[in-house]
């Protein structure tokens, strides 16, 4: 690639940058999700492996939160302020892994169906539509229980059930892109689908891919903490593991609010972030959006 | 009946204020039609929408707007309100989403005669039928949908709407500018009919001169914001900027007018940074060195004309 | 000036309606074909033997395994399989459950009412709020209460539904320190269940907390179509010649904005009611809500592999009719489309 389209490309780096700045909630969102994608990168330095082993729990079952353990303890008498932070690395690399997951396939089918016409674009559209209808969580669930609940089969369940809305938005955007002349200049100059694809049509909607992938990451959480809630996934570190837990050792009518309310709260802060971020993402790449009131 | 008192209209957005009327003064008497010209961004559908104070919230207006003696920018809201189509009513482009779409039209040309309580809603449906009737269309068309409709019956629809309450004043912003020129000669005629049928007043505002000049009895041009030229629609114009914007339209059949050079050069200012002096001297054929530095008003410039230009008035 | 006096032509929107339908409606027999079909292979095609993966945590003998897998049919060859699988679908005999013992069909036959009135209770109060108030906010974008409804659905959006349950649950069925609880935790009515209106009253106090948590999850995404559908509508001419015609602010809202409005948000509704479904087999899972969500939950959590598979399948069919359903219904009241 020529250096004129990396300056170029620079150039409008900073200016987003500089527009995105402007956006307080989405600075705020991106904050948080700094503070704590770092939190869980460094957590192996001061929590071991090991916490989550239902022997290892040292203080009073299901104790409130104390200076002992600031957040109180769990069933087993686990803390659940180390609980919480050692299943963060869980709940966000699922996170991101099964929103990369959906994004990729989401985008293959997308230009797929946007660049090819006719029969092969109709096909893909149908299957895409199809898809759509599909109760995502239902059929997660479902995956998730005949693969197994590992880790993988968890990614791949959410990956795969969340694809469809991105490949419409990836379609539309292929569409748009295409109809400009200088593809069909590209076309006359004997340019092939694979070069049309990624030399032309992929650098275009890469940006409302970044959009789009941040509040999938956010939607890709809140389905790995239910599937873990409804027990189907066999991850023991993940934040709706932990309050499968609350929910079958009876938290609820123990009245042991810290062990209901805090993991879910992390939840909600990280879910917020991302969405927060994102949704500042597409108003800043989507200049349509930007002319909206409020 | 209508008097502009040094109207003027301020958007209040993100990156300041934009003075989109700067100080416009007009009048119209009882039967009157006038037109009111310019390019797009001359400010011209602001005043428009100011007369019944139909800006957006974002908007300061300033001046007066005198209907018939009284205040439009002074009245409390439900005098307003009453005041509203009854008094004057307004005709948009019929085209795009002038209507509601999922409306039947009758429905729409009785809704300000129940909403003023003008009528029962047996008569108003009389009323509607009276109406059609004398904008061309059949009656049974009130069950029709704005979507069954040509461009040109919905401009027709529009019309009748407009003349529902049989106000004094009609205000036509860009009624024709979407019609092809059949259509929109029919409609002009329509217009002039029914004006002149009623003694009502209109205001009609377009950026096509010819089309001003066919109805209407006096003209006014804008450019940025303020008046430049106001004068009857059948003398010559003395301003700069109504003369190019008059010679920007060949005439047809004449073979003179089809080689002479048309048009003008540059663009319409950015009202957040408008040149110093007059406002049209970037683009003025004729400007002297003064005029860069030097604002002009209007003044007399013939026969019941007043031009904004320092070359005119003797 | 001539005015035409044609009579108004025979409107062909009827034929038009009912080819649309048709259509539609063999789009949706494309689609349930194709979900029998994925049904089929989804639940034997995987990696992983499922019924290893049903054996998971229960003892059970090499010659059980053989056993069990004989039951379902799964020594067979696939072809065998499928045909055997597609007529008795087609039949309505979706197998028999391994934890009930019993047809499938009966099992669904038996819930499917509480699920109904569940989340057809639900869906309406979730559709109405949040059409209301998605009309208020996009009305006056930018307001205290735009930005107030805003924030509520954002927040509601990244809020788990079962963690919102599990809140409820805590708070208002046990109790939170010294504030005692108010409803029941579990089940559809008491075990003494009273009769008449009074039994009627306990279903609904059963009912009130997992209503409560699906509305909550569910609005929210309506509040926000419907706002920027209102947005869009704004912008509109007749808008301002609705206000030039002197109406009242909250007339032109209802009725000129929010019909236009309501057009695309409820095709959206419908669109999304997968989002719907997911919710209600969480919240009849934490509510204990006796009804198709939490046969389902069962299926996976015993494993039941019949169940899980019948369930799924009639979860499935019932969305794609619902969504053709929904389809059909807008073409009805859409009158640009309708003469179309």
């Amino acid at each position: 690639m020529s250096t004129l389209t990396w300056v170029r490309r620079r150039r409008a780096i900073s200016r987003f940058w500089a527009d995105f700045r402007t956006h307080r909630a989405g600075m705020a969102g991106l904050v948080i999700l700094a503070v704590a994608v770092v939190l869980a990168l460094i957590a192996p330095l001061f929590i071991d492996s090991g916490v989550t082993n239902v022997v290892s729990g040292t203080g009073a079952k299901m104790a409130p939160p104390s200076l002992d353990d600031p957040l109180g303890t769990d069933e087993s008498g686990r803390s659940v302020l180390l609980m919480i932070w050692w299943g963060s690395r869980t709940s966000l690399l699922i996170g991101f892994l099964a929103a990369l997951l959906s994004m990729v396939i989401g985008t293959v089918l997308g230009i797929a169906a946007g660049h090819f016409r006719r029969w092969t674009g109709a096909i893909i559209l149908g299957i895409t539509d199809w898809f759509l209808v599909l109760p995502s969580l239902v059929t997660a669930l479902v995956l998730a229980a005949l693969l197994g609940g590992s880790t993988a089969t968890i990614i791949v369940a959410i990956g795969v059930t969340s694809w469809p809305s991105t490949a419409r938005l990836i379609r539309a955007q292929t569409l748009a892109v295409e109809a400009r002349p200088y593809i069909e200049r590209s076309l006359a100059l004997g340019a092939g689908h694979w070069h049309i694809t990624t030399r032309h049509v992929l650098p275009n909607v890469a940006p409302l891919l970044l959009a789009s992938t941040t509040l999938e990451v956010a939607s890709a959480i809140v389905t790995e903490s239910t599937l873990a809630f409804l027990g189907v996934s066999a991850n023991k570190t993940s934040w709706g593991t932990m309050l499968r837990g609350s929910y079958d050792w009876g938290a609820a009518t123990a009245g042991a609010w810290w062990y209901i309310l805090l993991p879910g709260l992390c939840i909600v802060v990280v879910v917020m972030a991302f969405t927060l971020c994102g949704r500042a993402l597409e108003t800043v790449l989507n200049p349509r959006l930007r002319t909206r009131a409020a | 009946m209508l008097e502009l008192d040094e109207l003027s209209v301020t958007y209040r957005i993100e990156s300041g204020d934009v003075p989109a009327v700067r100080g416009v003064s007009l009048s119209l008497g009882a039967g009157e039609a006038v037109g009111l010209a310019g390019e797009s961004g001359s400010g011209k559908s602001s005043v428009a929408l100011a007369l019944l104070r139909l800006l957006p919230r974002s908007a300061r207006v300033a001046g007066r707007v005198l209907l018939d003696g009284e205040d439009v920018l002074a009245m409390k809201w439900g005098r307003l309100r009453s005041v509203r189509w009854s008094s004057a009513s307004i005709v948009f482009q019929g085209a795009q989403h002038g209507l509601n779409p999922v409306q039947r039209i009758g429905v729409q040309i009785a809704e300000p005669l129940l909403v003023h309580r003008l009528a029962s809603p047996d008569k108003a449906r009389d009323r509607v039928r009276e109406l059609l009737e004398q904008v061309g269309l059949p009656a049974w068309r009130s069950r029709s949908y704005p979507h069954e409709l040509s461009g040109g019956q919905r401009q027709r629809v529009m019309i009748a709407m407009a003349l529902a309450c049989s106000p004094q004043l009609i205000i036509a912003d860009e009624p024709t500018t979407a019609l092809d020129l059949m259509v929109q000669a029919q409609v002009l005629t329509l217009i002039r009919q029914l004006i002149a049928d009623h003694g009502i007043s209109l205001l009609m505002i377009s950026h096509d001169l010819s089309v001003l000049a066919d109805v209407c009895d006096r003209l006014a041009v804008m450019y940025a914001g303020r008046l430049v030229e106001a004068g009857p629609s059948s003398g010559d114009f003395r301003h700069p900027y109504s003369q190019a914007l008059a010679a920007a339209f060949p005439t047809v059949g004449d073979p003179a007018s089809r080689l002479a050079p048309r048009g003008l050069a540059g663009d319409p200012p950015d009202p957040q940074r408008l040149p110093g002096g007059c406002a049209f001297h970037p683009r003025c054929p004729v400007a002297l060195e003064s005029c860069s530095t030097v604002d002009v008003e209007l003044r007399a410039a013939g026969l019941d004309r007043t031009a904004a230009c320092v070359l005119v008035g003797d | 000036m001539t005015v035409t006096l044609e009579a108004p032509e025979e409107t062909p929107a009827r034929h038009g309606l009912l080819r649309y339908a048709a259509a539609k409606a063999g789009g949706a027999l494309l689609s349930i074909a194709m979900v029998i079909v994925a049904t089929f292979f989804l639940f034997r095609m995987l990696p992983g033997d499922p019924v290893r993966a049903l054996a998971q945590g229960r003892n059970m003998t090499p010659e059980q395994l053989d056993l069990e897998r004989a039951r379902l049919g799964l020594d067979k060859p696939i072809p065998e399989q499928f045909v055997h699988f597609v007529t008795q679908t087609l039949r309505f005999d979706l197998g028999d459950s391994y934890e009930y013992k019993r047809p499938v069909i009966d099992l669904i036959g038996e819930r499917i009412g509480s699920t109904l009135l569940l989340t057809g209770t639900a869906l309406v109060m979730a559709v109405s709020l949040g059409i209301w108030q998605g009309a208020r906010a996009g009305w006056k974008p930018g307001s205290r209460f735009d930005k107030f409804s805003t924030a509520i659905s954002l927040v509601l959006w990244s809020v788990p539904t079962f963690w919102l349950g599990l809140l409820l649950l805590m708070v208002f069925a046990a109790g939170v320190g010294p504030i005692p609880g108010v409803f029941p935790t579990r089940g559809i009515s008491s075990v003494d269940k009273p009769d008449g209106f009074a039994g009627v009253l306990d279903v609904a106090q059963h009912m009130a907390l997992p209503c409560l948590t699906l509305v909550a999850v569910v609005y929210a995404q309506y509040l926000l179509v419907m706002r920027s559908s209102v947005i869009d509508e704004v912008e509109h001419d007749y808008i301002t010649t609705a206000r030039a015609k002197g109406l009242r602010d909250d007339d032109i809202r209802r009725k000129h904005a929010v019909p236009n409005a309501l057009l695309p948000t409820v095709t959206l509704v419908f669109m999304r009611i997968g989002f719907v479904v997911g919710g209600a087999v969480t919240v009849e899972a934490i509510f204990s809500w006796p009804g198709l969500g939490q046969l389902f939950y069962e299926a996976i959590r015993v494993p039941d592999f019949t169940l899980m598979q019948g369930t799924f399948l009639l979860i499935t069919v019932s969305v794609i009719l619902m969504n053709t359903l929904a389809d059909v219904v807008y073409h009805v009241l859409d009158p640009r489309v309708r003469s179309a």
